[in-house]
């Protein structure tokens, strides 16, 4: 399994649930995983019901099994101001150039050499050795930007390319794409089964593809359960309605005759459902991407139902 | 089912009246922002408005079947309209409109300056705001050639709704930046010769971002601050105009959300926000909420009967009316429906509860039937409570509430059904309670 995990999809659609649920399910026994966020919004911090995200990496949770896991949000002036440092030893001048604004001219004016500066943290937590020369992170997951910017985001070569032709900003962009380009990352996309994310995911495919970036898989999320389907549905709306009102009334419902309708239509609701759905998965399947599946919380995510969701995960193969 | 402590939002009466000239949309990601965009153009123009709507990012067969994914960023008429009204809609291209303001602002060599310089391209392409920013001027340009009684205006989707009121000056603020003005200096004064009066200490600066980033990277950020400088003025100028039509007396604010946790308390946000600058709330759109016609059946009763059912043997096969096809249809088949095994590494064709119907009893259907009931209750349940919630703190807000379709919102039919909705608030009359 490839150590930089980056979990994409359009928005909405559970980015930050499933990165941070992925890094739970690989930080299996004696294992230890670092979740980033490159977003400034601190969802992290919100999910794991901690307070906001220094621009440090802190343990924030272990995982059923041992495993340990390590959270950073990434902030691309800080980012800035480090590489100023190692590089200049600016020392004082730094803080000058963040009072006049440059810090925050140049990472927010060209967005590739921000996203270098987030890439290339990461992918420096992805290399990072001990003394021992033991990796200290087994894997890093990053919750990245939606599937409409991730290509632009990743690519930072071709992006940075146009801006700065030498120098160290330069070189990191380099370095950052022999890792992002390798098997060493997969770029998984969260969509659910509707109409708009699953569009999304197959033109996010076709670009990170024509990119040459390493596709992962699909996570479909918020799956609800199939309980009825349409021929079901069909049967009882046609020939059984009287034997359905009969199991209805036998079952102990009062008032069985004015519920067949209702139940009937919410039936037919339902099967019109799934037959949207089973054409979404049609459409998923013909870009031919490993998979993943999450179920619908009922009562929605909190850290009880994020280590369910990373359960779910390590059962269809994540981490092993 | 009736929210008991907030007013309705009566659409229609809104968008009726002609002081009415603008509608926003506004809201949390994926809420159905675009959707009530669309419908509320729709239903206006049916009801005899001449209407445009301004989408930024509908779904694509949404945008097909209404004619406008051709992106000229320019609003077409949309055809199949019924009544007396006109609807138009374009969906918004975000560097187009970049593109157009700077060739309307500057002359054609300083324009080709501009357009060329990787700065801008970076800048027109991606800056966290920009497409805000350009919704925002777009709106100005449509209202400023009064050719429409009604302009609706979807917003971009960003992860919170206060990106939309932000944005734009955010990129005001940017713009005007000390490190921008520091770096025009000297260009205003003239090129070269201005640089020497640049301090020590700045020059030291510049110098060493050029070193990391590349001298080219330098330049071109010069050149490009000296292009755009004559038009900064301009830029601000009309950002804030827009802003002020925004809380002009002819605008409404809708706020769309789903009945879910996170898009209410992004409603609420945006809700006390908008009071904070004085622009008007028309209410809260609540979209996708779930109804049931078997509402007094409850969740736990309709599971305790499926169980019920499931025991067996309380209606047994020949009991009652089951027709001949019936009975045709419950001759005991095998029952196993080839269980798949685990599917990854693809995509699972289907999930493997669903049985086929040929081998269903009516007792396994029925139960069938009560357990996606209970399914339905609980959601019910859920949405209400998150509801409830938005009401105790925002109960001078009023409320419409758009059913969810089974399916998705792609055509002219579809729009409809959402602005019958819209229009009644949810209180459908086909039993739904
Ligand atoms: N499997 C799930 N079941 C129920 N709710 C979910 C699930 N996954 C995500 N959510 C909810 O959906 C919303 C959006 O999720 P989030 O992870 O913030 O998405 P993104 O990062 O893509 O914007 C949140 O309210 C989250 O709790
Ligand atoms: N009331 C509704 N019932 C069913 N589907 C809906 C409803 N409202 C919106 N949708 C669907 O939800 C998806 C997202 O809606 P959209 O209007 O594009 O959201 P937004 O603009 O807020 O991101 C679309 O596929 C749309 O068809
Ligand atoms: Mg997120
Ligand atoms: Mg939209």
């Amino acid at each position: 399994m490839s150590r930089l995990q980056v979990v994409s999809g359009k928005g909405g659609t559970g980015k930050t649930t499933v990165a941070a649920a992925l890094a739970l399910a690989l930080a299996t026994e004696g294992k230890r995983t670092l979740l980033v966020e490159v977003e400034g919004r601190q969802g992290i911090a919100q999910l794991f019901e901690t307070e906001a995200l220094p621009y440090e990496e802190r343990k924030i949770a272990v995982a059923s099994g041992g495993g340990e896991v390590f959270a950073l949000a990434i902030d691309a002036e800080r980012a800035l101001l480090d590489y100023l440092q190692m590089f200049y030893k600016l020392g004082s001048a730094g803080r000058a150039l963040k009072k006049i604004g440059a810090i925050d001219f140049a990472t927010t004016i060209a967005p590739g050499v921000r996203d270098v500066l987030l890439t290339g943290k990461a992918c420096e937590a992805v290399r990072r050795r001990d003394r021992q020369g033991r990796y200290v992170y087994d894997y890093v997951v990053m919750d990245a930007p939606p599937t409409g910017r991730i290509t632009r985001f990743l690519n930072v070569n071709d992006e940075v390319a146009g801006l700065a032709r030498i120098g160290p900003i330069h070189n990191q962009a380099q370095a950052v794409m022999r890792v992002l380009k390798s098997p060493e990352t997969a770029v998984h996309l969260v969509t659910l089964l509707e109409e708009m994310p699953v569009q999304e995911t197959a033109d996010g495919v076709a670009e990170l593809r024509a990119a040459d970036l390493p596709v992962g898989n699909a996570i479909v999320n918020m799956v609800r359960p199939h309980l009825l389907d349409e021929d079901a549905v069909h049967d009882a709306a046609n020939g059984r309605r009287a034997a359905v009102t009969d199991a209805l009334k036998a079952a102990g419902v009062t008032g069985a005759a004015g519920l067949v309708t209702p139940l009937l239509e919410q039936a037919a609701e339902h099967a019109e459902r799934v037959e949207l759905e089973r054409e979404q998965r049609k459409a998923l399947n013909a870009l031919e991407l490993g998979a993943y599946e999450l179920p619908m919380l009922s009562e929605g995510v909190d850290l009880a139902g994020l280590y369910q969701l990373a359960k779910e995960l390590r059962k269809q193969g994540a981490g092993s | 089912m009736t929210l008991d402590s907030s007013a309705r939002l009566e659409v229609d009466p809104l968008i009726d009246d002609p002081a009415t000239r603008i509608i926003v949309c506004c809201g949390a990601g994926g809420v159905g922002k675009t959707t009530t965009a669309a419908a509320l153009g729709v239903r206006a123009a049916e009801r005899g408005r001449k209407v445009v709507v301004l989408t930024i990012d509908p779904a694509r067969r949404l945008a097909q079947s209404m004619g406008i994914d051709s992106l000229d960023n320019t609003p077409r008429r949309v055809e199949g309209i019924e009544g007396g009204g006109e609807l138009h809609a374009m969906m918004l291209d975000m560097k187009r409109t970049f593109d157009e303001i700077v060739e309307a602002h500057a002359d054609a060599e300083r324009a080709r300056a501009i357009l060329e310089n990787p700065f801008y391209q970076s800048l027109s392409a991606g800056f966290a705001g920009t497409q805000e920013y350009m919704a925002m001027e777009k709106l100005g340009q449509l209202r400023a050639r009064e050719e429409w009684d009604l302009i609706i205006v979807d917003t971009p989707p960003s992860r919170s709704a206060l990106d939309f009121l932000d944005a734009p000056k955010r990129l005001g603020s940017f713009l005007d930046g000390k490190f921008i003005k520091l770096l025009m200096a000297p260009a205003k004064m003239g090129g070269r010769a201005g640089m020497k009066f640049l301090n020590v200490g700045m020059s030291m600066m510049t110098g060493t971002l050029g070193k990391l980033l590349g001298g080219q990277l330098l330049r071109d950020v010069q050149t490009f601050v000296a292009a755009m400088d004559t038009m900064f003025g301009g830029f601000r100028t009309r950002a804030d105009a827009t802003y002020r039509l925004l809380q002009a007396p002819g605008t409404a604010f809708m706020v769309v959300a789903a009945p879910e946790r996170d898009a209410l308390r992004e409603a609420a946000y945006f809700v006390e926000r908008l009071a904070e600058e004085d622009m008007p709330l028309a209410g809260l759109v609540l979209n996708r909420v779930h109804v049931s016609g078997a509402a007094r059946l409850s969740a736990e009763r309709a599971l305790a009967a499926a169980e019920n059912l499931d025991e067996g043997g309380i209606v047994d096969q020949g009991h009652g009316k089951t027709g001949v096809r019936d009975a045709a249809a419950v001759s005991p088949e095998s029952p196993s429906a080839g269980h798949s095994p685990e599917a990854h590494p693809q995509v699972a064709e289907e999930p493997s509860e669903s049985k086929n119907s040929r081998t269903q009893t009516t007792q396994e259907m029925t139960a069938g039937l009560l357990r996606l009931h209970a399914e339905r209750m609980q959601v019910l349940a859920r949405e209400q409570r998150t509801r409830d919630r938005f009401t105790a703190l925002h109960p001078e807000v009023p409320v419409a509430e758009v059913p969810a379709l089974p399916g998705d919102v792609h055509d002219l039919v579809g729009l409809r059904a959402i602005g019958d909705r819209l229009a009644t608030g949810g209180r459908a009359p086909a039993g739904a309670a």
